[in-house]
């Protein structure tokens, strides 16, 4: 049953540091940007939080940038749509622009953000398995103890669960270069609109090759096993092998166990050997 | 063609107004509902106003030993089974389903008990519990042994048919559930009258419907309940017999609370706790010879018809009725029966059956052709209905049995041998379906309804008084358009009463395709008769000298409509629509979706009277039989729906439908309104054979349907074989 609008309260902080404030002072408060998110759990009745915080107007949050050294730095508020028209995402991090393009529809492309996205901590999140895969960092920022970076792979520790506290912000990610070719594939319930039933991303032809996989566990997972069996030269039957055993798909209402593990398999050789 | 009424006294010669029927004329309710004025039952709000909800069982079967309020019940209306003033049942084939559950539940999702309160968010968080003693639950449609309706019909001999066979082919096939999704959730407003009486407004298809179960539920009589249909977003048939249920409920909680109560359910809850489409397993064997000739026909067909009998019987009556195909054969035994499980009431879902059973018998036909290795198109063109044929049932084709043509066209238009040749061994494919559909009611039907219709002469033209309702399909446009030509009016000068039991007459219900062919019909009599009593004057010349002028007509049965209920002889439908689908697929060979990517639908329709309507029909008919063949899945866990959402129960997108080429054909009948034969149902008859059809010939032997990415795996090779083959 949905959850009743009139006992929910909002703030709107300015600043980043008044957002930051309100965190440690006026906890807990549940952050929302696009609420895309938030507003399917009110409408399901399943949303805990009461108390909000709207960050979406909040500049430090925006932009995306050049590093030093050849790197990328997203803000947490960026949008998919904003993600898939940077010629800089398009440049350095393409899988991330074919992600932001399954993302729901293009109103939810519009809304949602990439901060978002990782802070909901689903699985099933469709820019997760890129961020797994490019090495990326997670800044998170806080007003007590300012900015501590932490790496993608170490950041959700379990269903819905991260290292996020509540008085912290994730404020940005940093993407240090990506060398080798990169190859993103969803497999949604449809072709739009859709929840992930498996979602996989990889980068062959580098150092290493690098492979990330959702809705396949309680986290996204990054394949370091099998990346490493890739790398000293396993055939693909046995990098498959491998893979099924760092994979804890299950059957639920939008699939099952046996068919995610079926299409991750299939899908590490589409990627690895092609035709 | 009728004669225009020329005003006698009319100095000029009248030019008569060019034809609206055959025309795409601007619909009556565009300008409303594109600006959003149109109000929907939820934009209605009536002073001291409270909202209702509904309190249901969690459990599938079992005994209610209590229940409880867990909140303070100051200002809150609280109705159970014992405040019903009439009889707790609602009114409709049999009187088994209860309004509100007394003592016991037989599905999940039933209702149990009312709350109405001023402010919705107190209303929401009130909490009740209810105490089961627990019953074990029929689930599973072939466990049960309670039949809501068994028939059988039977032509010529069978086992001599299946001697005359070269072949005999036997097959199961299943079609899961399928929710309509509406864009407008069910929602309903009772009004307390203060002479005791009641009104009713809400999102229907049948406001007579409602009349006839809300009059012994409230122990009224007819004239104390009115039922007036508000703005209708849409219904496919799931607004046909489910809105009773809705009304009485608003119904008992306005008595009591001698207040306005508006009850509007959330997807969740309209997901979760409304009707569906029939699950059904068919099973046929069927004999044929070398060349590919059908001699004989056994088809058993069972429906899961849920915890109450609703429609059931006469879902499985259409059903069966179609469930021999497009096809002629002598020897044919068609089985079905429609079980009891404890799960909620399947109902009315456009095409009322006969969408699952043509779904068997067309994959079915498709392995036929395979066993024989023939081509599909040569079995369907050497067995297809012609006129002289004789259906199931010993109906005998007419002149408009179309069932070639539209075959012919389809093929032709998408080079489907070319295609057929070229896709295989690529993992794309192309498929095809034939079907017909039987437009009003089945039978005898139309007779049992005895439907009326009116019209009115008024100072600025005429006004329809009919109880057909408006849902999007386009009622309004329509009838104004057989009207405004019967009556050799300008369009413009026809309007529409609005759906109200104290003003218009019973035309019957708003389904089975009937409110072009047999409503329209009615009032292109109805005009005949105005004109005749006009004496030459034109309606706004007669109306403003004389008055108003009100002339009523009834169904008249065609004489050549013969049906037998007991023996299930005779001719089943007035008339009869014939399609054909062509669908192309490209299976993933890694993820297993199977995705449509062109669609061709060749409908013969008797008469477009208005062609972008009907083309609306085929292509919206078309996706919603494309969703259903991969994709809807309702889940159902203890009987239930468990992916209520419209998240998780996936109807197609704009990116999940495929371009579409639609063909009308018309091969008018001699019954409906310019030889009109319905289109409303139709088009979801064919898509799902055909797209499966395509998979088969893609490779993968598909008997069911959604036929589900995971549904595909299982048929495709296995992963061991696989890797061995490559």
């Amino acid at each position: 049953m949905k959850t009743a609008l009139g006992d929910l309260e909002l703030r709107q902080p300015r600043t980043l540091d008044e957002a930051l404030a309100m965190l440690r002072d006026d906890g807990p408060l549940l952050p929302l940007a696009g609420c895309t998110d938030v507003y399917v759990q009110l409408e399901f009745g399943v949303m805990p939080a009461r108390r909000f915080m709207d960050v979406s107007r909040l500049r430090e949050l925006r932009g995306i940038e050049r590093m030093d050294g050849g790197g990328l730095r997203i803000g947490a508020g960026a949008t998919y749509t904003e993600i898939v028209r940077a010629p800089l995402v398009a440049q350095r991090l393409p899988m991330l622009v074919a992600a932001s393009r399954e993302v729901g529809g293009v109103q939810i492309q519009n809304r949602g953000t990439l901060g978002g996205n990782v802070a909901n901590a689903s699985p099933a999140g469709d820019s997760l398995p890129v961020l797994a895969a490019a090495d990326a960092v997670v800044v998170l920022r806080s007003a007590a103890d300012g900015e501590r970076r932490v790496p993608f792979t170490a950041f959700h520790t379990g269903y819905r669960a991260s290292v996020l506290r509540p008085d912290e912000l994730i404020v940005a990610f940093e993407i240090p270069p990506v060398e080798g070719e990169q190859w993103f594939r969803k497999v949604g319930t449809r072709a739009a609109q859709a929840i992930s039933k498996v979602v996989f991303a990889g980068v062959k032809g580098g150092p290493r090759p690098r492979i990330a996989i959702g809705s396949v566990a309680p986290t996204v997972v990054r394949a370091f096993r099998t990346e490493e069996a890739l790398a000293s030269g396993a055939s693909i039957e046995e990098a498959q092998q491998v893979f099924g055993e760092e994979i804890r798909p299950i059957d639920d209402i939008r699939s099952t166990a046996e068919y995610r593990r079926r299409v991750a398999a299939n899908l590490l050789r589409r990627w690895w050997v092609g035709q | 063609m009728p004669q225009p009424a020329v005003a006698a006294d009319d100095p000029s010669p009248s030019i008569p107004p060019t034809p609206a029927v055959g025309r795409s004329v601007p619909r009556k309710d565009a300008a409303e509902k594109v600006s959003g004025e149109a109000k929907y039952v939820d934009d209605l709000t009536l002073p001291g106003m409270l909202w209702g909800r509904t309190v249901r069982s969690t459990v599938p079967r079992a005994r209610i030993k209590a229940v409880r309020l867990c909140f303070d019940t100051a200002g809150f209306t609280v109705v159970d089974h014992t405040d019903i003033p009439g009889r707790n049942v609602v009114a409709l084939i049999e009187e088994d389903q209860p309004f509100l559950a007394a003592g016991e539940v037989r599905h999940i999702a039933e209702p149990i008990l009312l709350l109405a309160h001023e402010d919705r968010d107190t209303l929401m968080a009130a909490k009740v519990e209810i105490d089961y003693e627990i019953l074990p639950p029929v689930l599973d449609m072939l466990a049960s042994t309670e039949a809501l309706k068994r028939l059988s019909i039977d032509k010529g001999d069978l086992e001599a048919g299946f001697a005359e066979a070269d072949l005999v082919l036997e097959g199961e096939y299943r079609t899961g559930s399928q929710e309509h999704v509406y864009i407008e959730t069910n929602g309903m407003i009772a009004v307390p009258e203060p002479d005791g009486g009641i009104t009713l407004m809400g999102s229907l298809q049948c406001p007579y419907y409602v009349h006839k179960a809300i009059k012994p539920l409230m122990d009224l009589p007819g004239d104390r309940v009115r039922i007036v249909q508000a703005e209708t977003g849409g219904g496919f048939g799931g607004k046909e017999e489910y809105p009773s249920l809705i009304a009485g409920h608003a119904a008992l909680l306005a008595r009591k609370s001698g207040r306005p109560v508006k009850i509007v359910y959330d997807r969740g809850e309209d997901m979760w706790a409304t009707t569906k489409r029939h699950p059904a397993i068919v099973r046929h064997r069927t004999g044929v010879t070398r060349d590919g000739r059908l001699t004989a026909m056994e088809v058993d067909v069972v429906m899961d018809g849920g915890a109450y009998v609703t429609l059931s019987p006469v879902v499985l009556s259409r059903g069966c009725i179609h469930a021999a195909g497009a096809y002629r054969c002598d020897h044919v035994r068609i089985t079905g029966r429609a079980m009891r499980t404890d799960t909620p009431p399947n109902g009315a879902f456009r095409g009322f059956g006969a969408p699952q059973t043509l779904f068997a018998v067309e994959a079915h036909m498709d392995r036929i052709a395979e066993a024989l290795g023939m081509d599909p198109v040569e079995l369907r063109e050497r067995n297809a209905l012609r006129p002289g044929d004789t259906t199931a049932t010993g109906q005998e084709m007419q002149e408009d049995c179309a069932a070639l043509d539209v075959l012919r066209e389809a093929v032709e238009r998408t080079d489907f041998h070319r295609k057929r040749e070229e896709y295989r061994g690529t993992g794309r494919g192309i498929g095809l379906s034939l079907f017909f559909h039987g437009s009003g009611f089945t039978g005898s039907g139309e007779v049992r309804l005895a439907s009326r219709a009116a019209l009115e002469a008024t100072e600025t033209g005429v006004r329809i008084l009919v109880g057909s309702s408006e849902i999007g399909q386009g009622t309004r446009t329509m009838h104004a358009q057989i009207v405004a030509d019967a009556m050799g009016l300008p369009y413009e000068q026809v309007e529409t009463a609005l759906p109200d039991t104290a003003k218009v007459p019973d035309s019957g219900p708003t389904v089975a395709s009937r409110t072009c062919m047999v409503v329209g019909k009615i009032l292109q009599n109805c005009a005949a008769e105005m004109i005749s009593r006009l004496g030459g004057l034109t309606p706004m010349e007669y109306a403003r000298r004389h008055g108003p002028l009100v002339v009523s007509q009834d169904y008249v049965p065609p004489g050549d409509v013969k049906w037998d209920d007991d023996t299930y002889k005779g001719e089943a439908y007035a008339h009869y629509g014939w399609g054909c689908n062509v669908a192309e697929v490209e299976i993933d060979p890694d993820t297993f979706e199977a995705r449509c990517t062109a669609f061709t639908a060749v409908e013969d329709v008797g008469k477009a009277i208005h062609p972008v309507l009907v083309r609306g029909q085929i292509e919206g008919g078309s996706a919603q039989g494309i969703g259903w063949a991969l994709n809807e899945r309702v889940v159902l866990v203890e009987g239930a729906m468990a992916n209520a959402t419209l998240t998780n129960y996936t109807i197609p997108t704009t990116l999940d439908t495929p371009p579409m080429d639609i063909v009308i054909m018309e091969r008018p009948g001699k019954h409906g309104p310019h030889g009109a034969k319905g289109v409303g149902e139709m088009p979801i008859d064919g898509p799902a054979p055909a797209v499966v059809n395509a998979i088969r010939h893609a490779g993968l032997d598909v008997r069911e349907i959604p036929a589900t990415p995971e549904v595909l795996m299982a048929a495709a090779p296995s992963e061991e074989a696989a890797c061995a083959s490559s």
